[in-house]
């Protein structure tokens, strides 16, 4: 969205800052190293041998594989694999629920003129700055009258709460950047509006939905107060099982565990962050600023 | 159809009934024609948002009202009168006396209850928020200015923020509470002994450290691309003007970037002010670390009712500062959702 808009400050910012280009790469490294530098003490100790949990070598010494497996041991009462898949199934679903059904909400408000459009967009808007809190003790109160504690739509339900919010907001930033001259022209050749919906607009959409997808996905597989109180042994996600690790010795806080679990968590999401960098950045400020 | 086509690219879709007069306009023939494809286009329009706004009355608006209606009830419990067990029932307004007036049973409630613990629970969250919005607002700020800025591995900078944005907040909890662990790394890179998270002070710091860690480089983006939305021209006219850098900050860069600004402050504050994971998972709520939303959930395993009221009140006050924020500090999202530019 800011291609354009960037490379031109660059160009004019690199001629007013030449005087102090040292002094912004100094500023530069100490952002890197601020943002760095927890995350790498996490993998550090994550490969560390439990008897070294507090060596501050900032490097990968006294390296093993054993809290990765303290991780997913099942005698410790870890159940670290089917935490992960209830991660993924929770977030995974709450993301296609919110996607499916809030891309037509962003179009309609994107696209469409209608009465009262600035009072659903407030309402969307402020439903995504709602406190969880608000919502536990009624669902606490209806999950458990309808017998659907321990499921996973007692964790689904609520994260929609969030993630529906969020995502229209986001789609509808986006689709008011899109190209939508080409839906008039489709219109004028002949299709009708759900045709030119389908065949012109939604694949359009398509890079637009995927970046919501990405930032949908992340903070419904971050979520955790709703998870922590609603959620049984058998749909723990794993921000909940992360918060109550067991380790191999009793009594003591395993951090060189929950920082494996933490990198077991983190890293695909991290990943997943450096390739879509730009569009996710995109995606964040998205209507925030225009 | 095509006559008044142009008023219907993204740039003029302005929401709502904003200025457009469409009941019983002057009698123009076009204004007549955009009226009928505006009744045609609202029922659309409503067609599509259907199933969000069901979905978000079923996950919100119910459980609000739910809420709501709890609170006015009595939690089922021991009578202190007759010694029986009876169950709720009405309770008119006690579950909030109990909260706001700090009031169990008709009298103060005693130190370590839960009700003893609203007000403490209120200065701690504002706190929290107060501080942490400070903090993230100027080292955000700086960041996007280092980001805005030409030179070789910017987009690796631009990257290595969004690692802290990724990582869930249960994880970076747990990873500040073993950096901030008596014989972490922290102690020993400073040479400090300091409980972090045993003792009030420092773990009031820890968490806000923490916090500001994890979500400046949120900040620094909303902030980043407000920044770049301001045309160089006018920096270059300023300096033409002999305009000063720290002139040239405080009055173009702050101006232009404030509808940016506030929107991140307010995204912000809104977010401190549920705060949950962090002081929940580093300290427990202990050592007068108890946000309200804490407070809420402690009070859930003693009686949903009383939860229920208090999680209104939560609701409440960030209503009321989220209200603030938009009505007096310009922090319009709703218009800034809305497209304005023509």
């Amino acid at each position: 969205m800011s291609n354009a808009v960037s490379t031109a400050s660059a160009t004019t910012r690199r001629r007013a800052f030449s005087w102090a280009p040292a002094r912004t790469y100094l500023q530069a490294a100490v952002i890197l190293v601020w943002c760095l530098a927890p995350f790498y003490w996490m993998i550090v100790t994550a490969f560390r041998d439990v008897g070294f949990t507090f060596d501050p070598t900032p490097f990968f010494t006294h390296v093993t594989f054993d809290n990765f497996r303290t991780v997913f041991d099942e005698s410790l009462g870890n159940h670290f694999a089917q935490n992960l898949l209830n991660s993924l199934i929770v977030a995974g679903i709450t993301t296609v629920i919110s996607l499916v059904v809030g891309v037509f909400a962003a179009y309609a408000l994107a696209r469409l003129k209608f009465r009262f459009k600035e009072l659903v967009l407030g309402f969307i808007l402020g439903a995504s700055m709602f406190p969880a809190v608000a919502l536990i003790t009624p669902l606490f109160q209806f999950f458990t009258g309808i017998g659907w504690m321990g499921t996973y739509q007692a964790l689904i339900i609520p994260s929609i709460s969030f993630s529906l919010p969020l995502a229209v907001y986001t789609l509808t930033s986006f689709f008011r950047e899109m190209p939508w001259e080409l839906e008039e022209a489709a219109r004028i050749d002949g299709c009708t509006q759900g045709q030119a919906f389908r065949k012109v607009i939604l694949p359009l959409a398509a890079p637009a939905t995927f970046t919501t997808a990405i930032l949908t996905f992340i903070g419904a597989w971050n979520e955790f107060l709703i998870a922590s109180q609603l959620s049984v042994d058998s749909t723990k996600t794993v921000t909940v099982a992360i918060a109550s690790f067991a380790g191999a010795q009793p009594h003591q806080e395993p951090y060189t565990a929950v920082m494996a679990a933490g990198t077991v968590v983190t890293i695909p999401l991290v990943i997943l962050v450096l390739v879509f960098q730009r569009k996710i950045v995109a995606g964040l400020t998205a209507g925030a600023v225009k | 159809m095509s006559t008044d086509a142009p008023s219907q690219t993204r740039g003029t879709t302005t929401g709502g009934g904003a200025g457009k007069g469409s009941k019983g306009g002057p009698g123009l023939a076009g204004a007549e024609s955009a009226d009928r494809r505006e009744v045609t286009q609202g029922r659309w329009a409503y067609t599509l948002l259907t199933p969000t706004l069901i979905l978000l009355a079923v996950v919100i608006v119910y459980p609000i009202i739910n809420a709501i209606i709890m609170s006015f009830q009595k939690d089922a419990g021991l009578d202190p009168a007759t010694g029986f067990f009876v169950q709720g029932g009405f309770a008119g307004a006690d579950n909030y006396v109990h909260w706001l007036l700090q009031q169990c049973n008709g009298q103060a409630c005693p130190p370590g209850t839960l009700g003893s613990q609203f007000w403490n629970a209120m200065g701690t969250t504002f706190f929290f928020t107060i501080i942490t919005v400070i903090l993230e607002t100027i080292l955000g700020f700086w960041m996007a200015v280092i980001m805005a800025r030409a030179f070789k591995g910017r987009s690796l900078i631009r990257a290595a923020v969004l690692v802290p944005w990724a990582i869930p907040t249960a994880v970076t909890a747990k990873l500040f509470f073993f950096m901030f662990a008596f014989d972490g790394i922290i102690n020993q890179l400073f040479g400090t002994q300091i409980l972090w998270t045993g003792s009030e002070g420092p773990a009031r710091w820890a968490i806000i450290i923490s916090d500001v860690w994890k979500t400046t480089p949120f900040m620094a983006l909303l902030i980043l691309a407000g920044l770049q939305l301001i045309p160089d021209e006018v920096y270059e006219a300023a300096k033409v003007d002999g305009a000063s850098a720290w002139q040239r900050f405080t009055q173009i860069t702050l101006p232009l970037v404030r509808p940016a600004l506030m929107v991140a402050i307010l995204f912000r504050t809104l977010d401190v002010l549920r705060m949950y994971d962090l002081p929940a998972i580093m300290t427990g709520g202990a050592n007068n670390t108890t946000t309200l939303s804490i407070l809420v959930v402690q009070q859930v395993r003693q009686g949903l009712n009383g939860a229920s009221a208090l999680s209104t009140i939560t609701f409440l006050v960030i209503f009321l500062v989220a209200f603030i924020f938009v009505r007096f500090l310009g922090a319009n999202a709703v218009e800034s959702a809305a497209p304005k530019k023509k």
